[in-house]
């Protein structure tokens, strides 16, 4: 059994786990920054823009990840205008390419960093930044020293669901980005094809590396952005 | 120096409209809850603008609805202490006092240092906030206040999170520390004996306007109506018919009461402060009320009785309080409930249409 497992092992292809982490990291560090820019922007904005905005925004988190890589392929296709002219002007391709892994976690996961931050921001005592409006800081000041330390919380498991996410998208990257051994093949899209063939010995192997991983995370969210206080317990 | 506020607000049902000049220094708005104490220092610091009008200090305008001027906040010079101070959670208290100064480097750590000792907050440098209790945690809020230097200071409340008995001490510090301060400072409370302590200059608001304003002294014991009378303390009414120059009858306590001086022309109301009456036993004298005791409550310093006016027992509007002082307390001990509530002339308010 055990030398039946390192033969397992040493003839696995570990494409999957590295495509997977870099997509994951790189999704994470773009819905970060623009999570909490739209976030900050919105809250700015009337509530009828907020409401109509925000339901835009949101909508990838509830319809299917299939009819988001639907909208994406129309957007992103060779022969569409905007894959028209990245691919003639900057020689870029997104459909069947890691960019498309990329650019399907982003819009899967957006809407966990966006929602976590906006809640966070929401919640952060509103007389702290009057306070620092009487007291002549700029709006840019207060949102860096004083709402963003405050909202910090929120923003670290937002960061870290966005993270999760993004690492285990399967529907929408399947279809903008396709499932090409080495390039796109993610962990989720390896475990649907392994399936198929009927092969569960990969396919579990897969399955418990990414249960371990979404453990590690969801224990990291509650370590860290826990409730510090330790004499409240509400159950 | 001079302040003048002229402003108009609304929010949903609430209406304020504003007008004050004045050139006092310590200003004292009393007023109940929601009577829009919050909602004016709210607008004179630019946190909310008025639908019109005009803020300035001395000659410079704040917000100006004629002349198209609406300062920013940050532009306003006005510093405000919140109720619950405000201060910012992530920063130390060094950094929190020095977050709002113009200067740098070595002069900033200098006025910090100063305002750290004036403020008696030395060893607290380095901490955060939450670390600090109530009282200190107000004493940093005034820091970084005084620290931006602002013109004029604005008191929110300042004592209503604090602990009861830590209330006076705070009183008398703030009292102490604002001393030195040559501006404006506008306090905000609907407790009378902080704005009585505090104030030079004190105003009554209701329902988003002012229905009292001048020296605190000459509010106190002259308010203008029934209304700003209550907001003092003063706890007794009683509608009023007017018999003669001397004579009028206190139809909600049925008792006709004779004075020395003459009654203003169109008397129609009465107060009477509740420790103003004076315990009768015995003879009934000119001016006194037979009554019937309702209920009693004992407080440390004072005793309350609450008493129905005989031949008023149903009315709900005749209830009087009479609030015994202590020095009150051995005869009332030895003689028991007094027969008689006499009213004092001299403490009569009078309130005309």
């Amino acid at each position: 059994m055990n030398v039946q497992f390192a033969d397992f092992l040493q003839k696995l292809d570990w494409s999957p786990l590295f495509i997977s982490l870099k997509t994951g990291l790189a999704a994470t560090v773009i819905c970060f920054f623009l999570g909490i820019l739209v976030a900050g922007w919105i809250m700015a904005r009337r509530k009828g823009t907020r409401a109509v905005i925000d339901s835009l925004l949101t909508l990838p988190l509830v319809i299917p990840p299939t009819a988001s890589g639907f909208f994406l392929l129309l957007l992103f296709s060779k022969r569409r205008p905007l894959g028209m002219f990245l691919y003639d002007y900057f020689d870029i391709k997104i459909v069947q390419s890691w960019a498309g892994c990329v650019i399907a976690a982003v819009v899967i996961a957006f809407p966990l960093m966006y929602r976590n931050a906006r809640a966070a921001f929401e919640q952060v005592d509103i007389d702290l930044i009057y306070a620092g409006r009487t007291l002549g800081l700029s709006d840019w000041k207060i949102f860096w020293r004083v709402v963003f330390p405050a909202a910090r919380p929120g923003i670290i498991s937002g960061t870290v669901l966005t993270f999760a996410r993004a690492m285990g998208e399967y529907g929408a990257t399947s279809m903008l980005a396709g499932n090409i051994p080495g390039k796109t093949g993610t962990i989720s899209q390896r475990i649907a094809m392994v399936i198929q063939n009927g092969d569960y010995l990969t396919a579990g192997f897969w399955v418990i590396v990414v249960m371990l991983i979404a453990l590690v995370i969801l224990m990291a969210i509650n370590l860290f952005a826990g409730n510090t206080d330790k004499t409240a317990q509400r159950w | 120096m001079s302040l003048t506020i002229s402003a108009s607000y609304k929010a949903g049902d609430f209406a304020l409209d504003i007008n004050l000049q004045t050139e006092a220094k310590r200003i004292g708005i009393l007023g109940a809850s929601g009577a829009g104490k919050s909602i004016t220092l709210k607008l004179i610091a630019g946190i909310l603008r008025p639908d019109e009008g005009r803020i300035c200090i001395d000659d410079r305008a704040l917000y100006d609805s004629e002349r198209r001027i609406d300062l920013k906040p940050q532009k306003r010079r006005v510093g405000y202490l919140f109720q619950n101070y405000a201060l910012f959670p992530a920063m130390t208290i060094a950094e929190n006092i020095g977050i709002g100064m113009s200067c740098s480097g070595t002069e900033k750590a200098v006025i910090i240092a100063d305002l750290i000792r004036q403020f008696k907050l030395e060893g607290l440098e380095k901490h955060y906030p939450r670390q600090l209790s109530g009282g200190q945690q107000q004493r940093v809020a005034l820091a970084r206040i005084l620290a931006s230097e602002p013109d004029v200071i604005l008191l929110d409340e300042p004592f209503s999170a604090l602990d009861i008995h830590l209330r006076d001490q705070m009183n008398r510090e703030l009292l102490t520390t604002l001393e030195a301060f040559p501006g404006h400072v506008i306090m905000v409370s609907h407790s009378r004996d902080e704005i009585y302590r505090f104030s030079d200059e004190a105003v009554i608001i209701d329902q988003g306007r002012i229905i009292d304003r001048g020296p605190k002294k000459e509010v106190f014991a002259h308010p203008s109506c029934v209304r700003a009378a209550a907001l003092t303390g003063c706890k007794n009414f009683s509608r009023v018919r007017r018999l003669d120059d001397h004579t009028f009858e206190a139809t909600d306590w049925a008792v006709r009461i004779h004075t020395v001086q003459v009654l203003p022309e169109k008397l129609v109301f009465i107060g009477y402060r509740a420790h103003e009456f004076e315990p009768v036993w015995g003879e009934r004298q000119e001016n006194c009320i037979p009554f019937i005791l309702s209920r009693r409550d004992e407080l440390p310093f004072e005793t309350n009785y609450y008493i129905c006016p005989s031949g008023k027992e149903t009315s709900p509007y005749s209830i009087a309080a009479w609030f015994a002082q202590r020095h009150q307390w051995a005869e009332l001990e030895a003689k028991g409930l007094p027969d008689y509530l006499k009213i004092r002339e001299e403490e009569l308010l009078f309130f005309v249409t």
